[in-house]
């Protein structure tokens, strides 16, 4: 592998904080890299646990999941439900070691627009330096570039 | 177990029930789930240590339910955390089912939630040493090594489903294995359809998992299943302070939340 090996990431962030967070970062004009693939969903809570395996499965190097702080939910307590599934879901997926490196989450507000940029440009980097997410494409069968 | 007996044939004459679920013998040693109907029936009936199967799971069936008012033998502590379960999730009415429960010298007669909970009070829940042991093992494994051990288990999982349909609280009518709009969960037993079906299973058991071990006993070629489940049972019961078939009335631990939940890792 000559070239450096450059991570795909999804993020998975909520209609009401995040997306509109990740918009404040682009016309405040503050670069980060372009690794990231921002998927908008209404809120945290609607946000499966399969969806995440759903992206490792479809050659995804790490996920991001962000949602709007505790007490902003638009739906008022979407991610409190959220934050449950998730402190549940990283404990199963380190006991079926699956890698929980690659998964990142984090509260990013609709006013948070460089918070959003640097959380990015820091998970870019410890994924890249994480390498492939060889464990799992490898159970896909994608192979390893 | 003739106390059982005696007790399960008042019921039925009486009118009480119209059916008793418990246990008769099967082929060698052992057990296989039996209805008594009658009284000829209940002689069939067998209380002993071979009686593993936790019966609530057949509770959930339709061919059951239609019988009418049931009395079921729990013999199993696990059957009856399976009752509370189900009653705390509205898929049994607090005091629809009678449990008979063997204990020495006769048999006691349970009918409501609240007599569940009494009598789940004196005999404590415990891992078996077996699972507590692999459970502590693996805990101990760094990541990588743990991935491969499960990697290798699922590895011989054929996606039959028996640890779903052995499950008392898999009582969905449409489960999401079954759902192939989008097709979630890929069909063929393939190393990526096989974790993700293993991790959605204890998912959605966690917060409600009786910890009967019944997917682990049912699983045909040996996968320690019921791990999982346990596993997360065991991380609810850390963070959230409740865990599955302790109360009728507490409410399911992922459907519901507190503000302050303390975790460590969200940015």
């Amino acid at each position: 592998m000559s070239e450096q090996f450059e991570p795909k990431i999804t993020a998975f962030v909520c209609n009401w904080c995040t997306y509109a967070g990740a918009d404040l970062t682009g016309t405040s004009r503050i670069k980060y890299q372009p690794n990231v693939r921002v998927l908008r969903v209404p809120c945290t809570g609607r946000i499966d646990f399969m969806l995440i395996m759903k992206a490792f499965e479809r050659g995804a190097d790490g996920v991001m999941i962000s949602g709007c702080h505790p007490n902003d939910c638009h739906y008022t307590s979407g991610n409190y439900h959220a934050r449950r599934r998730w402190m549940v879901f990283r404990d199963l997926m380190d006991f079926m070691g699956i890698d929980t490196e690659r998964v990142t989450f984090s509260w990013v507000s609709a006013a948070e627009g460089a918070k959003w940029g640097a959380l990015v440009n820091e998970v870019t980097d410890k994924i890249r330096a994480l390498g492939p997410n060889t464990e799992q494409k490898q159970l896909v069968g994608l192979g390893v570039e | 177990m003739e106390s059982l007996k005696q007790k399960a044939k008042e019921l039925l004459e009486a009118g009480e029930i119209k059916a008793v679920l418990g246990y008769a013998r099967g082929t060698s040693d052992t057990r296989r789930p039996h209805v008594a109907m009658s009284a000829l029936e209940v002689d069939k009936l067998v209380a002993d240590q071979a009686c593993t199967t936790n019966l609530a799971n057949l509770l959930m069936k339709h061919e059951i339910k239609h019988l009418g008012k049931l009395a079921v033998v729990a013999s199993r502590p696990s059957t009856l955390r399976s009752l509370l379960q189900l009653t705390a999730e509205h898929q049994v009415a607090d005091g629809a089912i009678l449990a008979l429960v063997p204990a020495e010298g006769g048999v006691k007669q349970l009918g409501t939630a609240q007599a569940f909970e009494e009598h789940l009070a004196l005999v404590p829940q415990k891992k078996t040493e077996k699972d507590q042991a692999l459970l502590d093992r693996l805990k101990a494994m760094p990541r990588a090594e743990r991935f491969a051990f499960w990697q290798k288990e699922f590895s011989r999982c054929m996606k039959c489903y028996a640890c779903r349909n052995s499950c008392p609280m898999c009582y969905c009518e449409r489960c999401t294995m079954d759902c192939n709009r989008p097709q979630w969960v890929p069909v063929p037993s393939h190393a990526v359809g096989n974790q993700e079906y293993h991790l959605v299973r204890a998912m959605h058991l966690a917060g409600r998992c009786v910890e009967c071990g019944e997917c682990g006993r049912a699983c045909p070629v040996g996968i320690p299943v019921h791990l999982l489940t346990f596993f997360a049972e065991d991380s609810v019961r850390a963070q959230f302070g409740q865990g599955g078939g302790a109360s009728a009335t507490i409410d399911n631990a992922l459907s519901t939340f507190r503000p302050d939940d303390k975790e460590t890792f969200i940015r």
